[in-house]
């Protein structure tokens, strides 16, 4: 039986950015997964989330748990994403100065989403939103 | 080598409550992508960032505490968001240079 979960990432605020990643955290480590797979997608979806809230006002985060697999989406309709490839280069990044104070706009989210995934995917329209798919296998 | 053990072999100050967490090395950055994506598990992060970002990476990637450099001061929502988490938090008043040779040296690595 599949579990679902769904976070709502209010993009405003960043003392709150994380809430949705610490929760699954959590509920995944209640679950009993193993705990090399719970820190793979914490990670992921800490970067993604985080995406979510600096460069698309925020969004929405469902979790999938199946049998053999987790999967995370990232849904924002944000401003988009124009080139993925250049986005996807380590050390790409458009944040603002203010972002980059606080420790962000390394360029390197996207990067370590792709590291710490089995498999990554990127849905985005410019002017529409992004939808950022994040599968990670249970073995 | 624990939390606690590191804290008081090196003279750093506990900002939050001291743990029996391993250290099993160091990883001295600013940016939290690059300790995130590059720290590994149990690390203790060197750092000065004090905002309650750096707290939540170091929940994510599993680090064994938080290294506060050059005496800053941790900021209100990440000493809370610490707390919470129970992520133990250091501080030194030396630079993470320093800081970072320091903890290498007690680890014996
Ligand atoms: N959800 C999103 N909506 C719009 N743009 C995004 C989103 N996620 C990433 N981007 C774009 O991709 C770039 C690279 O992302 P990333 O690798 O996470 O680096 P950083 O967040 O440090 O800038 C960002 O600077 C931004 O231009
Ligand atoms: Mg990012």
């Amino acid at each position: 039986m599949a579990i679902n979960m769904r976070y709502v990432v209010d993009g405003s605020d960043f003392t709150t950015a994380g809430e949705a990643s610490t929760a699954v955290k959590m509920k995944l480590k209640k679950l009993g997964i193993a705990p090399d797979i719970v820190r793979r997608v914490a990670i992921a979806m800490y970067e993604a989330e985080i995406n979510m809230v600096i460069h698309a006002g925020g969004g929405v985060a469902e979790v999938e748990l199946e049998s053999d697999k987790i999967i995370i989406k990232l849904i924002d309709h944000g401003k988009g994403i124009a080139d993925v490839d250049l986005a996807m280069r380590e050390g790409y990044s458009t944040a603002p100065d203010a972002v980059r104070n606080l420790g962000f706009g390394a360029g390197m989210g996207l990067p370590n989403i792709k590291k710490y995934s089995d498999e990554m995917h990127i849905d985005t329209e410019v002017g529409k939103g992004t939808t950022v798919t994040i599968i990670i296998n249970l073995q | 080598m624990t939390v606690r053990q590191l804290c008081e072999k090196a003279g750093f100050s506990p900002v939050t409550e001291l743990n029996d967490v391993e250290v099993n090395g160091a990883y001295c950055c600013d940016l939290l992508s690059w300790i995130i994506g590059r720290a590994k598990e149990n690390a203790a992060l060197v750092t000065v960032m004090t905002n309650v970002n750096v707290i939540a990476v170091a929940v994510m990637a599993e680090l064994s505490c938080v290294v506060l450099t050059e005496g800053v001061i941790l900021d209100a929502a990440a000493l809370e968001k610490a707390r919470q988490n129970g992520v133990a938090v250091l501080s030194s008043e030396k630079p993470s240079y320093e800081t970072s040779v320091l903890i290498h040296n007690l680890l014996g690595k």
